[in-house]
C-alpha cells in the first residue's frame, strides 16, 4: 500500500461538446490526500470518474498505482439484500469478505448488518457505500461528494476514516463543494476552461 | 466472476422470474388452442412454432431489467473500477439470464405440448433445440438490454431490435422440429455466434453509456 501513487498530468475534460476544464494535474503519493473544491456543474464528479478510469480524458493522462476504490452519488448496493450482503458482495469481489463487519462498524452501521438496504436512510446509504470502500482494501480512495446526505456525527467518522486511511499509506481524492477536513490536504479549487 | 452470475440469478429469481416465465409461457401457449380451435392436426403442425415464438418473447420479457438498474445504481461503474472488462460482464449477464430463463422455457415447453397436441418425438427435437437455441436468445437479450439502456419506451425498441436477429433461430429451431439433425445443427450454429458476438457488444454499449 505504501507504494501507491496517483498522477493526473494536464487532463481536460470534454462534455457534451463543452470543455469543462484543462490542464489540471496533481500527484499524491502514499498518505496523501487532495480536497477538490469548485461550485456545481465544473466537473468534479467528471474529474473523480477520470481519476477511477471509468472516463477518458480529453487530454492528458491518469497514472495509477494500486487499486482504487469510487465512492459515487450512486451507492450500488442491491436493495433488496441486506446490508451485510450487499457490502460482501463487493468484499467478495475484492477478496476481503472478512472485512465487512469490522467495516461496518467503522461506519456505525454494525446493528443494521441484517437490515435491508432499501430500509436505510440516506445517510445510512452513504455510510454504507463507504463501509464498501472500507471493506476493499484498495490503496486509493476516490470520493464524490462523500459527506452528501451525511449529518455532522458521520462527517466527523467520514473524516476520521480518511485519516486513518492515509496513516496506513493511503491515498485520498475528495470531490466536494461543501468544506471537508481533511488536515494535510492539499486543496485544488477547479476552475472552469477558460 | 461466478459471484456476478449468482447475482444476476438471485436479481432473477427475486423478480419472480422463474415464476413469471413459466407463467407467462404457459398463458401464451394457452392462447392458441383457444384462438385456432381444437383441431389437433392443426395443432401438432403450428405447436412447435409456437413454442419457439414464446421463447423469444420469454427471452425479452426481462430485458429493461437486465442492464438499465445496474447502471443507474452505479454497479457497472464498481465493476470497471475493478477491473472487470466489459465484455466479461456481459458474458456473466448472459449465463445469470440463460439459468433464469431457459430451464424454465425448457420445462414451460414440455408441459405445453400435451396443450398443443405435440407428439412425443417431436417434443424431444423441440427441447434439443431449445436447449441449443436458448442461449443465443440470452445473449441476445442481454445485448439489446444494453444497447436500449437509458432510452424511453426502451421494451418496444428492445422487440424492434431484438426480433430481426432473432429470426434465425427461429427458423431453423421451428425447421429441425420436422426430422433430421441438419436443424438442430443450424440452431446451435446460430446460437453459438450470437453467443460470441453479444457480449463484445453488449460490452461496447455498457463502455458508451459510461461515457
Amino acid at each position: 500500500m505504501s507504494t501507491a501513487r496517483l498522477v493526473l498530468d494536464g487532463v481536460a475534460c470534454r462534455r457534451g461538446g463543452r470543455l469543462l476544464f484543462d490542464e489540471f494535474g496533481l500527484a499524491l503519493a502514499a498518505g496523501e490526500a487532495a480536497l477538490v473544491t469548485g461550485p456545481n456543474g465544473v466537473g468534479k464528479s467528471s474529474l473523480i470518474r477520470i481519476a477511477a478510469g471509468l472516463l477518458a480524458p480529453a487530454a492528458g493522462r491518469v497514472e495509477a498505482t494500486g487499486a482504487r476504490a469510487l465512492l459515487a452519488e450512486a451507492a450500488a448496493l442491491d436493495t433488496e439484500r441486506t446490508l451485510a450482503d450487499a457490502v460482501g458482495f463487493w468484499a467478495a469481489l475484492d477478496g476481503a469478505r472478512g472485512r465487512v463487519p469490522e467495516a461496518l462498524d467503522a461506519v456505525g452501521l454494525g446493528v443494521l448488518a441484517e437490515v435491508p438496504v432499501r430500509m436505510l436512510s440516506t445517510g445510512q446509504r452513504r455510510r454504507a457505500a463507504l463501509a464498501r470502500v472500507v471493506a476493499g482494501g484498495a490503496a486509493i480512495w476516490l470520493l464524490d461528494e462523500p459527506v452528501n446526505g451525511l449529518d455532522a456525527a458521520s462527517t466527523t467518522l467520514l473524516e476520521g476514516l480518511v485519516a486513518r486511511h492515509r496513516a496506513g499509506g493511503g491515498i485520498v481524492l475528495v470531490a466536494s463543494h461543501v468544506p471537508v477536513a481533511l488536515p494535510g490536504a492539499r486543496v485544488l479549487p477547479l476552475e472552469p476552461a477558460a | 466472476m461466478i459471484a456476478i452470475v449468482l447475482r444476476e440469478l438471485r436479481r432473477a429469481w427475486s423478480g419472480g422470474g422463474l415464476m413469471l416465465t413459466l407463467a407467462f409461457f404457459l398463458l401464451v401457449a394457452t392462447l392458441f388452442p383457444f384462438a385456432i380451435g381444437p383441431d389437433a392436426r392443426l395443432l401438432a403442425r403450428i405447436g412447435g412454432g409456437v413454442v419457439w415464438a414464446t421463447a423469444l418473447l420469454a427471452a425479452l420479457l426481462p430485458v429493461e431489467r437486465l442492464v438499465l438498474p445496474d447502471l443507474e445504481a452505479g454497479v457497472i461503474d464498481q465493476f470497471a473500477v475493478r477491473g472487470l472488462p466489459d465484455a466479461g460482464i456481459a458474458v456473466a449477464k448472459v449465463v445469470g439470464h440463460w439459468i433464469g430463463f431457459g430451464p424454465a422455457v425448457m420445462l414451460a415447453a414440455a408441459l405445453s405440448a400435451a396443450l398443443l397436441e405435440m407428439p412425443a418425438d417431436v417434443l424431444l427435437r423441440l427441447e434439443l433445440g431449445l436447449l441449443l437455441g436458448t442461449p443465443g436468445l440470452a445473449a441476445l437479450a442481454v445485448a439489446t438490454a444494453a444497447l436500449v439502456a437509458g432510452m424511453r419506451g426502451a421494451g418496444a425498441v428492445a422487440g424492434m431490435v431484438m426480433l430481426p436477429f432473432a429470426l434465425p433461430l427461429l427458423v431453423f429451431g421451428a425447421g429441425a422440429l420436422e426430422g433430421g439433425g441438419s436443424g438442430l445443427k443450424l440452431v446451435a450454429a446460430t446460437s453459438l455466434l450470437l453467443l460470441a458476438g453479444a457480449p463484445f457488444v453488449a460490452g461496447a454499449a455498457l463502455r458508451f453509456a459510461r461515457e
